[in-house]
């Protein structure tokens, strides 16, 4: 147990790592498609909305499934370009959590610029400050504030999803724990050592997120 | 209050009967995805050589048996906390897992092999077609040699807790990329992607992924045996349950002695693979 924590915690730092690249790109999808869906226009928002209801209404473990072990069977598919790139399991991961947290974080994003107050963009406008103005500073950082305690929890749910790139191969957290079991055979201690680790990096995110709340937050 | 009562002592009589009903039945672990010793069939039923013997076994040992599945990453762990009772999953006797279980005697052994997809350039190394690992000769130590040159830099892939994992992490070949996978299924995907250079397996595994899926895979290399190889197959089952032990070394004897063992194996391998 002492022997296999030092090996846990280098493998926390690739979960680490999944995770901050996924939220990294999840975050820009999910804007991206947030705006997407206030589109007015019919065939946008139709398509925006069509991403976001797959990726949430299909289960993680198939979608990181599909984008390895599915794209990987398409010979065409390995012919391109793009294949550099899925060749890697380290990048079909983060392909798969990007655009899966990219989902969920369109979702927050739109419900928060939905519930802006229109007073706040009736008060820009009176001013004379322009529609894009109004939207880049007005809209976007209230709906950031605003989507912070949702967005929290969707950080801390991608995290625990991370170790779902155990099952393309890629040695992070529960890759490693699954590995020391196979040769210790000791399945109790080693997942309690790398549950606790998880616990610890729940801890930390959760205080970062309660310390930009109180910073950030309304206080209403 | 009441109803909450009668509902949970209800629930505990069914619980105690169907342990009850379970307790002298022996209930055997197996993959189910390791063909042709362990699979399933489509309609989901458990089939292959082991689930054959192991009936046969059980009518030796004249008990009734359950075969039952579990993932092969978990297979010890789940024997040590009494899911099963026994293992007969394609799993090798070795010092290391002798550790944690005790094994019956092989029923049968079957060498391992590196496997390619067709036009890889590791297709023509010069090797024996076969070595033993236990006391490697000159041949096979030079056999190791020209693996360790072939395979440099190369991503070998392989399903987690094999004797094919350990071999290739002991360095005898020198470093090699390992990426692991939790089904065998996976490691003949990724061969035939080209995610993988090559994979390492039973032979048997790749010609029976090769014959039903129709992909050009060709095994390279000599076939390995012998040292972390193990011994030849056989069941695993807890230490302290010696009774069970001799039991089943009992009914090998007498399967082994009436061909039934011999008979299953070249059912199933199209060779006789037993011991």
């Amino acid at each position: 147990m002492i022997t296999s924590f030092p090996k846990l915690l280098d493998a926390a730092v690739v979960t680490l790592k999944l995770l901050s690249l996924s939220l990294f790109f999840g975050l820009f999808i999910g804007l991206l498609f947030a705006i997407l869906r206030l589109s007015k226009n019919k065939i946008i928002n139709k398509f925006a909305y069509g991403y976001s209801y797959v990726f949430r209404g299909t289960p993680l473990l198939v979608q990181i499934f599909i984008i390895y072990f599915g794209l990987g069977q398409i010979e065409y598919f390995r012919s391109t370009f793009l294949w550099v790139v899925f060749k890697e399991p380290y990048w079909c991961a983060i392909i798969a959590f990007a655009l899966n947290t990219g989902a969920y974080t369109s979702e927050i994003l739109r419900s928060a610029f939905q519930t802006i107050k229109p007073g706040f963009i009736e008060a820009g406008k009176s001013l004379g400050i322009s529609n894009k103005i109004i939207f880049y500073k007005i809209q976007i950082p209230i709906a950031i504030r605003q989507s912070l305690p949702a967005y929290g929890n969707e950080i801390i749910l991608m995290m625990k999803g991370t170790s779902l790139a155990s099952t393309v191969t890629l040695m992070d957290l529960t890759g490693v724990a699954k590995y020391i079991i196979s040769t210790t055979f000791k399945p109790i201690e080693v997942f309690i050592v790398a549950g606790g680790i998880y616990l610890f990096m729940t801890f930390i995110i959760h205080n970062l997120i309660k310390f930009l709340e109180k910073k950030y937050g309304y206080s209403q | 209050m009441n109803i909450i009562k009668k509902f949970s002592l209800g629930l505990l009589i069914t619980l105690f009967l169907t342990i009850s009903a379970n307790a002298d039945k022996i209930k055997i672990g197996t993959e189910g995805a390791y063909p042709p010793w362990n699979s399933k069939d489509a309609s989901g039923k458990l089939i292959g050589f082991e689930v054959e013997l192991a009936w046969a076994l059980c009518r030796y040992m004249g008990k009734q048996c359950v075969i039952v599945e579990q993932d092969w990453d978990g297979m010890i762990p789940a024997l040590i906390m009494r899911k099963f009772d026994a293992i007969m999953a394609g799993m090798s006797i070795t010092a290391e897992r002798q550790k944690a279980i005790s094994f019956s005697q092989g029923y049968a052994d079957e060498v391992a092999s590196l496997a390619v997809m067709k036009g890889s350039s590791l297709e023509g190394m010069d090797t024996p077609a076969g070595i033993n690992l236990t006391k490697p000769n000159a041949a096979a130590k030079k056999a190791l040699k020209t693996l360790t040159a072939a395979l440099a830099g190369k991503t070998v892939c392989v399903q987690t807790a094999t004797i094919h994992q350990n071999f290739l992490d002991s360095g005898d070949v020198g470093k090699v990329n390992v990426r692991t996978y939790k089904t065998q299924d996976e490691v003949n995907l990724d061969l035939a992607s080209g995610r993988c250079d090559a994979a390492l397996a039973a032979a048997v595994a790749f010609s029976d992924y090769a014959e039903k899926s129709g992909k050009p895979v060709v095994l390279v290399g000599p076939t390995f045996s012998g040292g972390a190889f193990g011994n030849g197959v056989g069941v695993g089952i807890r230490q302290d349950d010696t009774e069970l032990l001799q039991a089943f070394n009992k009914a090998i004897d007498q399967a082994r002695k009436n061909g039934d063992i011999s008979r299953i194996a070249t059912k199933w391998f199209g060779f006789d693979a037993s011991m």
